[in-house]
């Protein structure tokens, strides 16, 4: 579904800071497969994933979404893409304060000009699917690390994506929400979604919820995991 | 329809927005309506005092012709009106006798003017509405009514009584404030001015297009004299009030120059709570130009709320106020102040003009700093 070849990514490019954050680094990612990039903080995984969901442009290489070319596509297309094929979770997920939790997950459906009442209907069942209906009207900075987190996982729902990214998602969740977290990946995988996540927690490789885990280090991929 | 759709979001979206920083937005609003306040009272003061001025000279004589002596205003004899009535064009000629009283009992000057309807009624006097309010020093205020007798002074020193035969009218009231109106005979007894002499003269011309060419005639046959045309008073009326108002705006200026400050501060420095937003909504799939939609409307909204409310306040304190904050500066000085409210007249052009030197610059420099915080990559968002 997605296929990275031979991909590298300089930071501050030709400046004394320079930083090469992935280097040489070939990958694809196959369709309704759950996958892990696991390693060391600042080995590149964030990055990895970035360039994955179209958020960053590699600096040489070639990335295909469903055999299209998509490193030289404008701004404008690649944010539609980002928009209709994949649902980002934040590590700190990232969600608007002042907003209601509903408002934050109908955001990223604004842009399309769905009917409103069309878009808060899918907006309150997506909520109800992850058992937070009952917050709906509650702003986010209230709700609690769990809460916020199904809140952020609704909302990269709400446009009802091919692929699922989540970056560091358990990072500020304990044991137990974390297990949640990964039940409701188990879930979306069922549903036929393709779930990519970059983490370091056991809970999240270890778990059998993930098919492949894809080991990086140093901005390089030392384990290619099965399908490299 | 998805077009209106997406417009409506993004605009609900930036109105929960503006709510969200209640305290910044209603200080932002409040400072920006109080310079469009200031500056539009300024603008329509001036404006509908000019109206007035031209209201009440569209009535006044197309020619003044006074004498000079030494450069200073001096009584004119009366036979020039037989030579400025042989001048081809000059429909009528009058002689017009008016001056100056100082009371010293209430410590205001009156105007003084002849009207011939009094002529069959000596003793007899007319008078405005801020003379029939005024106060003498130790004296409770006791309005002067109609019979009621007014003593004055005469130029050698004795005492002419007159007694009031009836008010002006307090519509108006910006020109008659002062005014007294005496018979011919009172006048000249008051300040001793010979019969043969009058204040100046005035007359009307068949064609208007010649005024000027009277005007030289008058000049050429009698030196000493300065014909003065209604065009030439409505100029010095319109520069007056246009350099009071530039006085105003002058001062003005300082608050005009801190809100420019306030709004550039505003302009270039996004707060890292608005870039973090801008860093998620563009990460989780809006465009740059949904961005800048939403910074145009959150820009237009605070510029329209305090245009529309700086313009109304400007309405109510001009025309319904009587101007309290510019009064003394812009009606000019005077013990006998005009109680009066202006008619309501505001030019479009105004109005334009300050719209598009406040809010369109305004919602100009709201987008400039989005736009460039809108088009870094939205992995940046990742890293918050």
């Amino acid at each position: 579904m997605i296929h990275l070849q031979d991909i590298r990514k300089v930071f501050n490019a030709g400046q004394p800071n320079e930083f090469v954050a992935i280097e040489g680094v070939n990958l694809t990612i196959d369709s309704h497969v759950a996958t892990a990039l696991k390693g060391p903080s600042g080995s590149g995984k964030t990055t990895l994933l970035s360039l994955l969901g179209c958020m960053a442009r590699p600096t040489s290489g070639r990335i295909t979404l469903k055999e299209r070319e998509i490193t030289s596509l404008p701004e404008r297309f690649l944010t539609e893409i980002r928009r209709e094929t994949f649902g980002m979770i934040f590590q700190q997920f990232n969600l608007i304060k002042g907003l209601t939790a509903l408002e934050n997950v109908m955001l990223p459906a604004y842009p399309k000009g769905e009917k409103h009442a069309a878009l808060k209907r899918r907006a309150m069942d997506l909520l109800e699917l992850l058992n937070l209906a009952g917050k709906a009207l509650a702003q986010v900075e209230w709700l609690s690390g769990g809460e916020a987190q199904r809140t952020a996982i609704a909302r990269a729902l709400i446009n009802n994506p091919a692929i699922v990214i989540a970056d560091e998602p358990t990072a500020h969740l304990d044991t137990t929400l974390s297990r949640e977290f990964m039940e409701i990946m188990r879930q979306l995988k069922k549903d036929g979604k393709t779930i990519l996540i970059a983490s370091h927690d056991p809970i999240v490789y270890e778990s059998d919820v993930i098919d492949r885990i894809v080991e990086i280090r140093d901005g390089s991929i030392v384990l290619p995991g099965d399908g490299a | 329809m998805g077009a209106i759709e997406k417009q409506r979001h993004i605009l609900d979206f930036t109105l929960s927005s503006l709510g969200r920083r209640t305290g910044k937005n209603i200080a932002l609003v409040i400072v920006y309506a109080l310079v469009i306040f200031l500056i539009a009272s300024v603008l329509f003061l001036a404006d509908a005092l000019k109206n007035e001025a031209v209201q009440i000279l569209q009535d006044a004589p197309e020619i003044v012709v006074q004498r000079l002596v030494a450069g200073r205003h001096d009584l004119i004899p009366t036979h020039y009106m037989e030579s400025i009535k042989t001048i081809r064009g000059v429909q009528s000629v009058e002689s017009r006798l008016w001056g100056y009283y100082y009371d010293p009992f209430s410590g205001a000057n009156y105007t003084l003017m002849v009207n011939a309807d009094l002529n069959d009624h000596p003793g007899a006097i007319i008078i405005g509405a801020g003379v029939s309010r005024r106060s003498e020093p130790g004296k409770p205020l006791q309005p002067l009514r109609k019979n009621d007798l007014i003593p004055f002074k005469t130029s050698g020193g004795e005492v002419l009584t007159l007694q009031v035969k009836g008010l002006l009218p307090a519509a108006s009231e910006l020109v008659t404030a002062d005014l007294i109106l005496v018979s011919e005979p009172d006048f000249r007894k008051l300040f001793s001015v010979p019969n043969d002499r009058a204040t100046d003269l005035v007359l009307q011309a068949r064609n208007t297009k010649e005024l000027a060419t009277i005007a030289t005639k008058i000049a050429q046959i009698h030196p000493d004299s300065r014909p003065i045309l209604r065009d030439d008073m409505l100029r010095t009326y319109d520069a007056v009030f246009d350099w009071r108002g530039g006085v105003i705006l002058m001062v003005l200026s300082g608050v005009f120059f801190a809100f420019i400050i306030l709004a550039w501060d505003k302009a270039t420095g996004l707060s890292a709570e608005e870039k973090r937003e801008i860093g998620i909504l563009k990460a989780i799939g809006w465009e740059t130009s949904d961005i800048l939609l939403m910074k145009f409307w959150e820009g237009a909204a605070v510029s329209l709320t305090a245009f529309f409310l700086g313009i109304f306040l400007a309405y109510l304190h001009v025309f319904l106020a009587s101007s309290l904050l510019f009064e003394p500066v812009l009606k000019g000085w005077a013990v006998l102040y005009p109680h009066f409210r202006l008619t309501p007249h505001i030019h479009i052009y105004q109005i334009a003009v300050l719209f598009f030197l406040t809010v369109i610059p305004y919602t100009v420099v709201t987008i400039v700093p989005s736009w460039r915080s809108a088009t870094i990559d939205p992995d940046a968002a990742m890293r918050l």
